[in-house]
């Protein structure tokens, strides 16, 4: 599956087929510190994504 | 994960609270928030106008349209940096959520006040940059709003904002910044307006949750001098800390405003003048703006 990430934005391929949270730890990112965005939805840390599925994480922090 | 309030899908979960909700009552959730905000510290009645600080960011776009929504009298004002593409596209951010929605904004430019864009400022006073920025916001504010006759500037500071200014000061000890620290400022001078932080209970992800669930379109990207800010890096603690125990935060800064902050308020009240140039309060004959400014305009 592939993931966008932004600030600067890139893509990564990781393994689809199981929770959000996984990929999560995976990527050494923390849930308090992203949205999770699928198509036009937030979906949350215990759902299922899948190897065709594209979801983004889009950082909430701001600075200054 | 079920909605805690009606029991279909959520698409939120809110770990500090120990619920998920779906997002019309994800919604529901984040204006509830601030109503009780506006409230407990009495920051503004819908008789009052309300100059609304907008970055193009989803924190205060997303507080000025739960201000509208609500159907207070607002208006929005913009200041423009002068960071390159950054002022330029949320500039563009803001003009066009405002025009969508048919309120009025003011657009003042940092470079017409002070004589240079911010990182003209940075290097002519070879600070930080966001040393001369962060005056210039505060002082702008004010004078636009006592100009246009707003009692009251109310800015998006959240949460997270406030606990990581919280766990700078007191990592620093700043004892002079603790009782500054509030979600409401009331006037103390006739030349200075109230401030309030209407989504200071309202984390950070909360208020990216709310402006994208509402369709918002707010600048995702960051100021390029927000980089090694160390408001980023408390904001990055905090969150671990956040992690590991939902609710620190929370606890953190509201421990402070309930039981700390009222130890730290001095006896003797710092004495207000007016400033000779430009008369906007300051503690000296001449303020720090008027001073940057007069740097600024002998270096360029
Ligand atoms: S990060 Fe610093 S320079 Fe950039 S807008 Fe914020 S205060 Fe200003
Ligand atoms: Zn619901
Ligand atoms: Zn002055």
């Amino acid at each position: 599956m592939r993931v966008v990430l932004r600030n600067p934005r890139r893509e990564v391929e990781v393994a689809g087929g199981r929770r959000v949270r996984d990929v999560l730890k995976e990527l050494d990112v923390i849930p308090e510190t992203v949205l999770v965005i699928r198509g036009d939805t937030l979906i949350t840390a215990d759902q299922v994504v899948a190897d065709e599925d594209t979801i983004e994480l889009r950082p909430v922090m701001s600075g200054g | 994960m079920k909605c805690r309030k009606c029991g279909t899908g959520a698409v939120i979960e809110l770990r500090r609270h120990n619920a998920a909700f779906c997002a019309p009552d994800f919604l529901e959730f984040f204006r509830n928030q601030v109503r009780e905000a506006i409230r407990k510290h009495r920051m503004f009645t819908r008789d009052e106008r309300v100059l609304v600080a907008v970055s193009g960011g989803k924190d205060s776009l997303g507080l000025w349209d739960v201000l509208i929504e609500e159907g207070y009298q607002t208006s929005g004002l913009y200041l423009d940096l002068g960071i390159y593409d950054y002022s330029v596209e949320s500039k563009a951010k803001c003009e066009a959520f405002a025009a969508a929605r048919e309120v009025p904004l003011i657009v003042t430019g940092v470079a017409d006040e002070v004589g240079a864009p911010v990182p003209v400022i940075k290097e002519v006073t070879r600070r930080p940059p966001c040393s001369g920025c962060g005056l210039s916001k505060r002082y702008l504010m004010n004078r636009v709003a006592l100009e246009h006759g707003f009692p009251v500037v109310a800015t998006g500071h959240n949460l997270d904002d406030e606990a990581a200014t919280l766990f700078g000061s007191v990592m620093h000890w700043q004892t002079e910044a603790l009782p500054r620290q509030s979600p409401a400022l009331a006037s103390t001078h006739p030349k200075l307006v109230r401030r309030v932080k209407p989504l200071y209970r309202l984390s950070e992800r909360e208020a990216a949750a709310y402006a994208f669930l509402r369709r918002i379109d707010y600048i995702v990207e960051e100021c390029p001098f927000a980089k090694g800010a160390t408001s980023i890096m408390y904001k990055e603690i905090l969150s671990r800390m956040e992690d590991a125990s939902p609710g620190a935060k929370h606890n953190f800064l509201f421990g402070f405003l309930d039981k700390a902050r009222a130890a730290f308020e001095r006896a003797e009240a710092v004495s207000l003048q007016e400033c000779v140039r430009c008369g906007q309060v300051t503690t000296g004959t001449v303020c720090a703006f008027c001073k940057l400014s007069d740097q600024v305009k002998r270096a360029t």
